[in-house]
């Protein structure tokens, strides 16, 4: 590898002026109006899926305490051998926090999947 | 209870844990390996690692306890301690693992482009180490007298020793081993006793724990215990993200991806293991009351397999949970020391020392304060003060850290407010029940559990005061947000990775 390197040398074919092509990648390096545009979609729906999760935990799980407060009775119903209460906090709580986390995971990889696609398709 | 199977049990975890370290050693280089375990680690063996570092002494030990000697309010604690990984999971593990950074300090640093958001951070992170890891020390010691008769300052050295000879030459690639390692062992010496006794349960007529005031939510001796559940909720959901030992794992991942699904092994991970401790606590109302009167209940756990298994049997089986317990304290000491020593050997001896030895003096300080105070100060309990390290952290890092990663407008001048505000109220609120004598009615409730009122008064300072100082919102924020935000996978000018030492 030495000497000049080759130069090609080429016209475009068509009479039209060419536009000059801008990627969404360098809009966000440049931080571009449009490029910020780019970044708040991703943030807003990271954000987006990231506070509804918070709030199907708050209320399901958070609202525990209230219900108990409000339905004292509640303890007097058994299911499977085990007080409404118990069987709520300390059994089947973890299925449903578990099945939550995994649901917000493949939301929030498809978020990232569509703005890579976004961004290096343009 | 025989002490001989008990003492054989704790050493034979003590070596292993140096073996298995050991196994660690022969692949610790570099400084990165040291902090981060050069970020190589996969989502298996990273999520129980991170299994095996959460489930401190308060985990393994003090929910049975607590269960037994207070009832269903207490199932709160582990719910909170793994509802507090979905938080965490779904508000900063990815853009956390993105920062690039090493420690919180250095996250803090990155994103807000201030040398005195780190110096306050690096307090908090020393503050809520030590926190954490006295009353470790404090149980270990409790423990080994339960099980072996020895004086109390003798576990909390044993437990201090192990994990400075494995911080101190393996640093944190030897500790993922170990503590990958301690989560299954944790998960065996709680499973395999629980079907025994189980099993003998049944056999002897299956007697019913439940009944009176015990069973019944919010009927506990609390004068408020509807503010203190939801206190307790607050700071497990919101502390999680901010214990300086759980989020230095998630720099050992190697992309925001995999931190995500990382985090959702440990979900599983954790409720798996917590389905255990009540069903002790239960089943200790039936065999072991006389532990809440003796002030005990936090042994149930030690006790329970040699009282309702006869013979040799039930104490290897107790000889097995004590194995546990140990693990619990190395674990979570280790982690601890991890992130307590990193920041210290950045923050603090970085400019007399340089890399590995840096970081080998740091964990040495990091063990030995905490140790003394641990043997000087007199016993708190162990999962009241673990509760409290939570409160701490719930008020000054989860602010930190939400609004660092999702709030564009966050000044540093408002995060130093937050940080102030946040730590000074729950710090205070700390050392008067650490000092103080309980007192009655609301201004008792609250300072026993303060995080219902200090986490949402260090939000809004962090937030007032930055939209009063928008002129001194970071320069580089954008492009922050880029590196937090974007999938790895796209090509993004992200700018300098945070400078690490």
């Amino acid at each position: 590898m030495s000497g000049t390197p080759r130069v090609r040398v080429t016209s475009p074919r068509s009479a039209a002026p060419r536009r000059r092509r801008v990627s969404a990648v360098s809009e966000i390096d440049a931080q571009t109006d449009l490029g910020a545009v780019y970044m708040s979609s991703l943030l807003r729906s990271q954000l987006r899926l990231a506070l509804s999760v918070v709030s199907v935990l708050v209320a399901l799980v958070a609202g525990l305490p209230l219900l108990f407060a409000l339905a004292p009775g509640l303890v007097d119903v058994e299911l499977l051998g085990l007080p409404l209460p118990w069987l709520l906090l300390a059994v089947a709580v973890y299925p449903f926090l578990l099945l939550l986390g995994w649901l917000y995971v493949r939301a929030a990889e498809r978020n990232e999947r569509d703005f890579a696609e976004m961004v290096e398709r343009s | 209870m025989s002490h001989g199977y008990a003492i054989v049990a704790v050493l034979l975890v003590a070596a292993a844990t140096l073996s298995v370290g050991a196994y660690g050693w022969r692949f610790s280089r570099t400084t990165s390996d040291f902090f981060v375990a050069s970020r190589s680690v996969r989502p298996a063996l990273n999520a129980s690692a991170i299994g095996g570092e959460y489930l401190s002494a308060a985990s393994f030990l003090g929910v049975a306890g607590l269960v037994l000697a207070f009832g269903t309010d207490m199932l709160w604690y582990p719910v909170g301690w793994t509802a507090g990984y979905l938080v965490l999971l779904v508000l900063v593990a990815a853009p956390l693992r993105r920062s690039g950074a090493y420690t919180l300090p250095d996250f803090a640093e990155a994103r807000l482009e201030s040398r005195t958001v780190r110096g306050l951070s690096s307090l908090l992170v020393v503050a809520v180490g030590w926190l954490y890891l006295m009353p470790q020390f404090q149980g270990a010691g409790l423990s080994l007298r339960t099980v072996a008769g020895t004086p109390a300052w003798a576990g909390g050295l044993l437990v201090g020793a192990v994990v400075l000879v494995n911080v101190f030459f393996g640093g944190m690639r030897s500790i993922t081993f170990v503590q990958a390692f301690q989560y299954w062992l944790k998960l065996t010496a709680l499973l395999v006793p629980v079907m025994v006794l189980l099993a003998a349960w049944s056999g002897d007529g299956a007697r019913s724990p439940l009944g009176g005031a015990w069973v019944s939510p919010l009927a506990s001796a609390d004068a408020h215990p509807l503010y203190t559940t939801y206190s307790i909720v607050i700071a497990t959901f919101l502390g999680t993200m901010g214990l300086p030992h759980v989020v230095v794992r998630f720099y050992t991942n190697p992309d925001g991806r995999t931190a995500r699904r990382t985090t959702l092994v440990v979900l599983a991970l954790l409720g798996l293991f917590y389905l255990l401790p009540p069903v002790y606590g239960a089943l200790g109302r039936v065999y072991t009351p006389d532990l809440v009167a003796a002030g005990a209940s936090d042994t149930v756990v030690l006790e329970l397999p040699a009282r309702m298994v006869e013979g040799v049997a039930g104490e290897l089986l107790s000889a097995l949970t004590a194995a546990g317990a140990f693990a619990a304290f190395l674990s979570t000491s280790s982690g601890l020391t991890i992130a307590v020593a990193g920041v210290l050997s950045q923050d603090v001896m970085g400019r007399r020392f340089r890399g590995v030895r840096s970081f080998q003096a740091s964990a040495v300080v990091a063990v030995v304060v905490p140790l003394v105070l641990a043997v000087s100060a007199e016993g708190v309990g162990v999962a009241r003060a673990v509760g409290l390290a939570f409160a701490v952290a719930a008020s000054t890092f989860c602010p930190l850290l939400v609004l660092g990663i999702w709030w564009r407008r966050l000044t540093d001048v408002g995060a130093v407010a937050g940080l102030v505000v946040g730590g000074l109220l729950s710090g205070g609120a700390v050392v008067l029940t650490l000092i103080g004598d309980p007192r009655a009615g609301w201004g008792g409730a609250l300072v026993a559990q303060p995080a219902a009122w200090t986490v949402p008064l260090a939000f809004a300072t962090m937030i007032g005061v930055s939209l009063l100082t928008p002129a001194r919102v970071p320069r580089h924020v954008n492009r922050t947000m880029v590196r937090l935000h974007t999938p790895e996978a796209v090509d993004l000018d992200r700018g300098p990775a945070p400078a690490a030492g």
